[in-house]
């Protein structure tokens, strides 16, 4: 009678065992998850304490006389006279009239240098708009200079960062203050306009506009070429040693660092081609090259899950394999292969270095409106800002990470739900 | 010998090449020590055999000497293989999977409007052979058909013939129900629609209503056409299955394992369709269940490791079966 009870003791013993095993186990799994979850929390902290001031910038109240006299401007409509005008005038003569007191150079200087260099030409196009404002006098709230900004900022906060200012220009911010006369109000200009050697007026239209266009490209291109050899090789293609060759090569040239593509779109498109630089087709080609085995994977991937039977089902009917592949195969692998293709337009989305030797670094500062104009990229444009000396570029970096991630998010839950909603039950 | 082989067609003669080409390699898959084989009479091997079996083999008087239930030894189908109303005729076909071969040898007829089982142990072939029927077997790699097989006396493997067209004459039922994830009409109206059989929406409705109506499932679905074939149960995605196939009114149709995936009623279901089919096709089926074959067939064609042992009329098959090996399958002593 001893035997059996033994060996439920023995059963017992080791099950106790394994669940230990397992309990274990899972802890190690939410401690992987939470290091993942906590790596995000802390990057995503980290840019939006820094980045979200830049959604706001500084502007002064100022009443502006649009003096003809002053501008040396008599016919609104005629482009060389308008060119030669002094708009810089404008704002200069409105700062000296709130503040008549200031005498001097250097403290002239100084205090026209509490606005933006872009004000006066912010006045132009608001005269141009409204040409019955010319002689009049109007209250505007104008756009301040970026250390100004920072200042007011980082003031406001409790904190002031006054390192690039004089002390006459703090006792004038906060004049300004007092009068109610300086505000934060909404950067529009961070979405309207493009690079900017001044921080205040920098925007990522630009580089939004030119991410947009090469990523158009690169889904136009890598897309159906990349679900075509997919189909091709998975489907048609006899195996033998030259398919193996292939699917090597596929695997290896998803593991090739992008910088070599840029440079092979360098020596390629560039050199040998004579595709002019710095422009979306460019990128958008190497972007291409970048994307292709991502997308020929998954979708190889997304076309092998379809269930043999299905295709069976398809040729004993006396579908030719073209009508199998394309009524059956393809809708069933669709799901798979977008959510491939958009995961390889997010990985083209967030790429900066291959760009870099194409010429898409450059400093450009018209928002691009076509495929051959000069343009650059999110990533870019974050690198090239983070790269500049101004103090206030460190919000405008985190600012331009802040929507390349939104971007990111969008598409990659598009994936996610695109999956969720086309997956067929079975 | 069976007095059938005196029946075998002259092209027998023409094909002799393949013939020792397949003897050959069915000599070397052999095993070595058997090598010398074909050099020995069946006769002076078969005090050998008996022996060895001899505890096993039950009384069978009837049978001839020239048997053994060594399958090494059989070289020639017993029974009636051949049919003078054919539609359609296999000669010598050997079937090789890369090198490994998995037909030896088969000659049979199939006679027009019969319902022919095919049975045997697992991996017997049965299913490699019924694929070979409609060509099913070119779409696995490395699988290679000799011999000829013609239906209506056209060579179903002449390099001119379009598969596409023989699939629609040679329809196929699979082991497991795999209708299309779309909807039940759908389904139905797939082959008709991409063989371009019907001119007209209306046309086109009435192949559906009749070819569900020939798979008696009509009256369960007609309220339901446009829902997802999938969420049929697995005996009614199997009858869907069959009206898909009828739907191109197919000459043959292959069934390779229809029931396996089914329950009893389902299965009582199907055979009973089986049996109405075939008063308008031709149908090949190939079962796990002895009693199925018994049930549904004609003809049963006994199949074992690749060869093809025995063809005779059903009832005979299952009473006074005329090899050793057949009996031996149906007994119950191996498969």
């Amino acid at each position: 009678m001893s035997k059996p009870v033994d060996h439920l003791n023995k059963i017992k013993h080791s099950l106790r065992r394994r669940n230990r095993a397992e309990a274990r186990f899972r802890w190690y799994g939410r401690v992987a998850v939470f290091i993942g979850l906590a790596a995000v929390a802390v990057l995503f902290g980290d840019i939006i304490s820094k980045g979200h001031g830049a959604f706001q910038a500084t502007y002064i109240n100022l009443s502006v006389a649009y003096n003809q006299d002053l501008i040396g401007v008599d016919n609104l409509t005629d482009p060389d006279e308008l060119a030669m005008g002094n708009w810089q005038a404008l704002p200069k003569a409105a700062l000296r009239a709130q503040f008549p007191e200031v005498s001097g150079r250097s403290d002239k200087r100084k205090l026209s240098g509490l606005l933006s260099s872009g004000a006066g030409y912010d006045l132009k196009d608001r005269l141009l708009a409204n040409p019955l404002l010319l002689g009049e006098t109007e209250s505007i709230w104008l756009l301040a200079d970026d250390d100004i900004d920072t200042y007011y900022k980082s003031w406001l906060a409790g904190d002031a960062y006054a390192a690039r200012l004089t002390d006459k220009q703090i006792i004038w911010i906060e004049q300004l203050h007092q009068q109610g006369q300086i505000r934060l109000q909404l950067n529009t200009n961070l979405f309207a306009r493009g690079d900017s050697r001044e921080p205040e007026q920098a925007g990522i239209r630009g580089a939004v506009m030119g991410s947009l266009l090469t990523l158009v490209l690169t889904l136009m291109l890598s897309f159906p070429i990349g679900v075509s050899a997919a189909i091709y090789l998975e489907e048609f293609a006899p195996k033998n040693r030259w398919t193996d060759f292939i699917e090597v090569n596929i695997n290896n040239l998803a593991a090739v660092p992008s910088i070599i593509f840029g440079l092979l779109g360098l020596a390629i498109f560039i050199n040998f081609f004579h595709v002019p630089r710095s422009v979306p087709i460019v990128g958008g080609l190497v972007l291409t090259l970048m994307t292709l085995p991502t997308i020929i994977i998954t979708s190889r991937a997304a076309i092998k899950s379809v269930p043999p039977s299905i295709r069976q089902a398809a040729l004993g009917m006396g579908a030719s394999k073209y009508q199998t592949v394309l009524h059956h195969v393809l809708p069933l692998a669709l799901p798979g292969m977008l959510t491939g293709a958009i995961i390889g337009m997010a990985q083209a989305l967030g790429e900066t270095a291959p760009l870099l030797m194409i010429g898409m670094v450059a400093f450009i500062v018209d928002i691009p409106g076509s495929f051959t104009d000069p343009a650059t990229v999110l990533p870019v444009q974050i690198f090239l800002w983070a790269d500049s000396p101004e103090r206030a570029f460190i919000e405008k970096t985190s600012a331009a990470i802040m929507v390349l991630l939104t971007f990111l998010i969008i598409m990659n839950t598009s994936a996610v739900w695109l999956r969720k909603r086309l997956e067929r039950r079975w | 010998m069976s007095p059938t082989d005196t029946t075998k067609p002259a092209k027998v003669a023409k094909k002799s090449p393949a013939l020792k080409t397949s003897a050959a390699a069915l000599n070397k898959a052999a095993a070595p020590n058997k090598a010398a084989a074909p050099k020995k009479t069946a006769a002076s091997k078969k005090p050998k055999a008996a022996a060895a079996k001899k505890p096993r083999v039950m009384a069978a008087p009837k049978m001839s000497s020239s048997q053994s239930l060594d399958v090494d030894d059989h070289k020639v189908t017993v029974g009636k293989s051949f049919s003078d109303n054919a539609k359609m005729t296999m000669r010598n076909i050997n079937v090789f999977y890369g090198d490994k071969q998995a037909i030896y040898d088969v000659n049979i007829d199939i006679a027009k409007n019969e319902v022919i089982a095919m049975i045997g142990p697992s991996g017997c072939g049965k299913s490699t052979f019924l694929r070979t029927l409609n060509r099913m077997n070119d779409t696995v790699e490395g699988c290679r058909v000799e011999g000829e097989i013609c239906m209506d006396g056209e060579d179903l493997y002449a390099p001119k013939l379009d598969v596409v067209e023989l699939r629609a004459r040679v329809g196929m039922v699979f082991q497991k129900p795999n209708p299309f994830p779309k909807s039940i009409y759908e389904n139905v109206a797939y082959g008709p629609k991409i063989h371009g059989l019907a001119d007209t929406r209306v046309d086109l409705d009435e192949i559906v209503e009749n070819s569900l109506r020939k798979a008696s499932l009509w009256e369960e679905v007609k309220e339901r056409l446009h829902q997802p074939g999938t969420g049929l149960s697995g005996g009614q995605q199997q009858r869907l299955c069959i009206a898909r196939a009828i739907a191109v009114s197919p000459e043959v149709i292959l069934m390779d394992e229809p029931c396996s995936a089914l329950d009893p009623i389902a299965t009582a279901k199907i055979e009973e369709l089986i049996e109405e089919l075939s008063q308008n096709f031709t149908i090949a089926i190939v079962t796990h269940s002895m009693q199925q074959a018994a049930r549904v067939s004609h003809r049963t064609a006994y199949f074992h490791l690749g060869k093809l042992i025995e063809v005779n009329p059903t009832e005979q098959v299952f009473t006074m079966p005329e090899h050793q090996l057949t009996e031996a399958y149906i007994t119950g002593r191996f498969g």
